[in-house]
């Protein structure tokens, strides 16, 4: 993919309690694969509320090269 | 074949060479073979530069083993390792290369805490991808549990009775690092590591070593009277990264090398007697019961809850205690595999005893599913 989609729908998520060295402060943190929109997954961070399997998320921002999403806000438009 | 095994567990006074030594020894000691004997070793390790700062492990472990000028080669394919390294000692033999061949596989890891051994094994994933995310070997097994709870109905108290029963074997284990019974309840309550896993879904970190020796059919007589065949064996590979997968709660590489193994042993799914599957969590043991093709997909939770797998069971899982209760130092693993089957095969399995022993499978998988290696070994 050469451009960032930046929705998509959870595929599955898990929380983290037990972190690995580097990302102990951030714990307990939510990770999450992402079915995009545009076709593929990504495995990301949630930031926000928790998210569960077939919830709608949306790019938060990407920090340290990765990608936070968020739940994505209620509306009638946009893609699924 | 000969076979040999270190107790697994926490050994803060042993070295990963010193290890290493023991299980090769004892398992020449028991192929009544000597040093000079050994064609080739093939050690399976998966993190040993990380772990103990020493690379060139092969030649290093084979020169205290009294091996010298012999190809000594490691084999790296993450919890599959040892796994790994036993399905290329076979294609050795079997290629007519060479004829006695000492497998050994090993790992040392109780000497970093807790957080670095998660970073260490967290990078048989996709460091640039999942890793750099924040994915723990946990994280990504938890993730294949939910979805695996959201396609098929999978229940906690199916997980936990993965738990439950392999504590209950590796309390009859000698070797067994964690050799305590515990109750769904304690499985249940346990502390939680990564939603929905808690500490009692997790394997332990652990050291230990395991080793066989194998040699060419026509040969066995010359070793013993109560030969373990090799009949079946295949080694396939996936991608790394759990997000490349199409359906995470399969392995494909443990059904195609399941597929092959079964075809080059001429036997089907329902011929095997019992199994050592890689529960390196329980969630993994479901999936492996499935994958092997004991039980319809999806139906795996259900098999283990109602005690279809456990020590009584038509087709046990795990009689050993599994990677849960033994204890899985990465490296060794694939090898103890195999030593726990041939130990039923030969009736000598004490109180783990099976009353059916005669074809056994052992399932070794690296990483999330990225290598897979099927066994399957029968008696004479």
């Amino acid at each position: 993919m050469s451009t960032v989609v930046n929705t998509g729908v959870i595929y599955t998520e898990t929380v983290v309690h037990a972190a690995p060295a580097e990302f102990v402060a951030d714990a307990p943190y939510q990770l999450a694969i992402v079915s995009l929109d545009g076709g593929g997954r990504l495995t990301a961070r949630i930031t926000g509320e928790r998210v569960k399997i077939g919830d709608k998320v949306e790019l938060a921002e990407t920090r340290n090269g990765t990608e936070f999403f968020r739940l994505a806000a209620p509306s009638g438009h946009g893609s699924v | 074949m000969g076979i040999g095994k270190t107790a697994f567990g926490a050994f803060p006074d042993r070295t990963l060479r010193s290890l290493a030594v023991e299980a090769g020894e004892k398992c020449m000691q028991d192929a009544g073979v000597s040093p000079s004997q050994i064609e080739a070793f093939y050690l399976g390790n998966f993190a040993g530069p990380s772990f103990v700062g020493q690379n060139h492990l092969a030649p290093y472990i084979a020169g205290s083993l009294g091996l010298t000028g012999v190809p000594c080669t490691r084999f790296e394919a993450a919890c599959a390792s040892g796994g790994s390294a036993f399905f290329h000692a076979v294609s050795s033999v079997a290629a007519g290369l060479n004829d006695i061949v000492l497998v050994a596989g090993v790992e040392k890891m109780t000497s970093q805490t807790t957080p670095k051994v998660t970073e260490i094994l967290a990078g048989a994933g996709d460091m640039a991808g999942e890793g750099r995310a924040g994915a723990t070997f946990p994280a990504l097994f938890a993730m294949i549990a939910r979805r695996h709870m959201y396609q098929y109905g999978t229940t906690r108290e199916q997980l936990a009775a993965v738990a439950v029963k392999n504590h209950a074997n590796g309390a009859k284990n000698p070797l067994a690092h964690m050799r305590k019974v515990i109750t769904m309840e304690q499985a249940l309550a346990g502390k939680m590591i990564s939603e929905p896993l808690t500490v009692f879904d997790c394997s332990l970190i652990s050291d230990g070593a395991a080793a066989v020796v194998i040699v060419p059919l026509e040969r066995a007589s010359e070793f013993t009277d109560q030969p373990v065949r090799i009949l079946g064996i295949a080694q396939t590979s996936d991608y790394v990264a759990l997000d490349a997968k199409a359906d995470i709660t399969t392995f494909w590489a443990v059904r195609e090398a399941a597929e092959k193994a079964y075809k080059m042993a001429r036997v089907t799914a329902r011929d095997i007697e019992f199994a050592e599957v890689h529960d390196c969590f329980t969630i993994a043991e479901i999936v492996a019961t499935e994958d092997l093709g004991f039980v319809k997909k999806g139906e795996g939770g259900p098999y283990a809850l109602e005690g279809r797998t456990c020590l009584r069971a038509e087709r046990p899982v795990n009689a050993s205690g599994g990677l849960k209760a033994k204890g899985h130092p990465v490296g060794a693993t694939g090898v103890g595999q195999i030593c726990d089957v041939a130990l039923q095969i030969r009736g000598e399995a004490g109180e783990l005893q099976l009353n059916r022993h005669s074809l056994g499978l052992a399932q070794n998988l690296g990483g999330s599913g990225a290598t897979a290696v099927v066994t399957v070994l029968g008696g004479i």
